[in-house]
């Protein structure tokens, strides 16, 4: 029997969260703000905040609730259009930069959480993995709508079309926000960072607490035995639905912060590849370890990064310690990844609990 | 034997069911998966504080009654009703919280989980705790913690088990993590508790402490126990009421001493050469 070490776990698993992170923070920033970083190195810094909270956010989904996410990139991607145009709206209305960010980045959680919100109600009631399915199909719709949709302001207000920027029919002073296929243009870069830094610790906040709580814990239930959830009284769907809008909420916020590093950006960024890489980040960094997370994530972002000297071998090369480093962590999380695609193909074979329930 | 609640020992005996005041009551109940019936014109009625055993030979549908009473399978024919209300097109955690709790024939434990967060999840609808402070750790987080913890430590304390709280469920010996179920089950504040089983795996001395642990459960907390189980001893100890189902029918229903001598019983047992 082992000692499972609670008491004090989400202590330490605090302290360590916060920990690196403050850490990498008082290392980096007085780098960065001494120029004593390379360009490429400092310009990274907040794409790689933006992926830490992804890979947290994501975190709550796949390893504490249990569900597989394919489609994380697109709850991203409605948080920056929707953040981008939030900001550009509001560049005269409110001319600091800062709370103009601020409220970019919580109206683009709101609209990923809706997006969450509508995607899970119907899907979350069904036992399965439909969310897999599901949630890829969102990341490519998405993807497809934001290529054909236009968005320009005036003094009218917002417009939208679906055909070009001549269809918005905007006055003089007007001016285009989105432009289709090359997605968001014009951004004013109000990412900094210090933003990036305080978001991951926002996220923190929220996935630790949930976590170790009421809530939290019901939502673990589920995911550990649905059936016993049930029967001591779990409402099964609210709190999957819970989990899932506050993982999307934190993903459109990431991603409203990342389009606010750009001056633009277009809605192929957030494609399937990004779904997975984020979910590679998840696997490797342990499901339900939210300290591996925000390692693998930064490491992983990096290193093709580190890499770019190797030109064209650097993809193989990048896959080829993506495969070690799964080897090398089989202990834990790849069995936890096989027992999830077994018990997955089971519960599909079976299909129900037959008759030992 | 100690019959310490005299109200409503025999209510499973049909004749006496219109006196009494039950917990549960099924009326004409039945479900039939494709063509099997697996349970048929099942009419029981379990009292206040009685310890009733649903006993029968392999597969005599003994699961597939609590399945039904819980609500995880919805009923071709008939009807429940829990403290005299029904159950009828009510999800499986609606059900639970109109004051029914189980355990299952194969443990179902949240395995990953420790003992303690087992029993809180059971205690789940007590506490007092809502999304905001699950989230910010405020708003009287802490004292509805506290008070969770209070409760699940003396709920474990109750069955020897506090010494346990902070493993891992899932690394419980077989024996307490049956008895961890019972636990977690009344975490929920029951009026009836369902055991399948529990005493199955167990050696007897364990066997003797889960029978005086069912008594001391009536006995302190109030409530029905309605129990499926082989062990004919523990059956014939404990039970106050007693029905045998054969293919999901009931053959006989009475005291442990009617019961014994029942020549339908002893066919259904000893035509299928067990026990
Ligand atoms: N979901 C289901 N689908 C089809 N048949 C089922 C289902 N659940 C139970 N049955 C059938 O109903 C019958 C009764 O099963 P049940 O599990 O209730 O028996 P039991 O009395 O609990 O037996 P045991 O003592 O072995 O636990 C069996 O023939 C079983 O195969
Ligand atoms: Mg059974």
């Amino acid at each position: 029997m082992k000692k499972y070490k609670d008491l004090s776990s989400f202590a330490k698993t605090n302290i360590k969260c916060y920990g690196i992170v403050i850490l990498a923070f008082l290392v980096m920033y007085p780098l960065q703000s001494s120029g004593m970083i390379s360009h490429s190195i400092s310009g990274q810094l907040v794409p790689i905040c933006t992926y830490v909270v992804m890979a947290i956010s994501l975190n709550l989904t796949v390893g504490f609730l249990g569900e597989l996410s394919l489609g994380h990139a697109g709850f991203m991607s409605v948080g920056a259009f929707s953040g981008v145009i939030t900001a550009i709206s509001l560049s005269a209305a409110v001319p600091s930069p800062t709370i103009r960010l601020i409220i970019s980045i919580v109206v683009g959680g709101l609209f990923a959480g809706i997006a969450g919100l509508i995607i899970g109600i119907p899907v979350l009631r069904l036992k399965g993995d439909y969310l897999a399915i599901v949630t890829l199909a969102f990341g490519e719709i998405i993807k497809n709508i934001i290529n054909c949709l236009y968005v320009g302001i005036d003094e009218k207000g917002l417009h939208f079309s679906m055909q070009s920027d001549a269809a918005l029919g905007l006055s003089e002073m007007g001016r285009v926000i989105m432009k289709g296929p090359q997605g968001a243009v014009g951004i004013t870069k109000t990412a900094t960072f210090l933003s990036g830094i305080i978001l991951i610790l926002f996220a923190l906040f929220v996935v630790l607490n949930l976590v170790n709580s009421k809530t939290g814990r019901a939502v673990t239930a589920i995911r550990d035995n649905r059936i016993a959830a049930e029967s001591v009284g779990i409402g099964i769907t609210r709190y999957k639905l819970t989990a899932f809008i506050i993982s999307a909420m934190l993903a459109g916020m990431a991603g409203a912060l990342y389009a606010q590093n750009l001056s633009a950006v277009a809605a192929t960024k957030f494609d399937f590849n990004t779904s997975i890489l984020i979910l590679v980040f998840v696997v490797l960094g342990g499901m339900g370890n939210i300290f591996g997370s925000i390692i693998a994530a930064t490491l992983l972002y990096m290193l093709p990064e580190l890499l770019r000297g190797l030109a064209d071998y650097r993809m193989l090369i990048y896959a080829i310690i993506l495969i070690i480093v799964m080897v090398a962590t089989n202990s834990t999380q790849s069995k936890q990844i096989i027992a999830k695609i077994k018990s997955s193909l089971r519960t599909r074979k079976s299909n129900g609990e037959g008759a030992d329930l | 034997m100690t019959k310490m609640v005299p109200l409503p020992s025999k209510a499973i005996i049909p004749e006496r069911d219109a006196q009494k005041d039950p917990i549960l009551e099924t009326h004409r109940l039945g479900i039939d998966f494709g063509g099997l019936t697996a349970v048929d014109e099942l009419t029981l009625a379990i009292g206040r504080t009685e310890i009733g055993g649903l006993i029968g030979p392999n597969g005599a549908g003994k699961t597939t009654v609590f399945n039904l009473i819980t609500n995880v399978y919805k009923p071709t024919r008939g009807d429940i009703m829990i403290d005299g209300k029904p159950t009828g097109g009510k999800s499986v955690s609606q059900v639970s919280r109109m004051g029914i709790a189980r355990t299952f024939q194969n443990i179902r434990l949240f395995s990953d989980m420790t003992v303690i967060d087992n029993v809180k999840v059971g205690l789940h609808y007590s506490i007092n705790q809502s999304l905001l402070s699950s989230v910010t750790h405020l708003f009287g987080y802490k004292k509805s913690e506290r008070d969770a913890d209070e409760r699940a430590l003396e709920l474990l304390s109750f069955f020897n088990m506090k010494h346990l709280a902070r493993f891992k469920a899932g690394s419980l010996p077989y024996g307490e993590q049956r008895r961890l179920e019972i636990i977690r089950a009344l975490a929920t504040n029951p009026k009836i508790i369902l055991l399948d089983e529990p005493a199955a795996g167990m050696n007897p001395s364990e066997t003797a402490e889960l029978m005086e642990n069912i008594r001391r459960i009536r006995d302190k907390y109030q409530i029905a126990v309605l129990l499926i189980e082989h062990d004919m001893n523990l059956v014939m100890n404990i039970c106050e009421g007693i029905c045998v189902l054969d293919h999901g029918k009931v053959i006989a229903k009475g005291t442990p001493d009617e019961i014994k001598s029942d020549p339908k019983v002893i066919e259904a047992y000893l035509g299928k050469k067990e026990d």
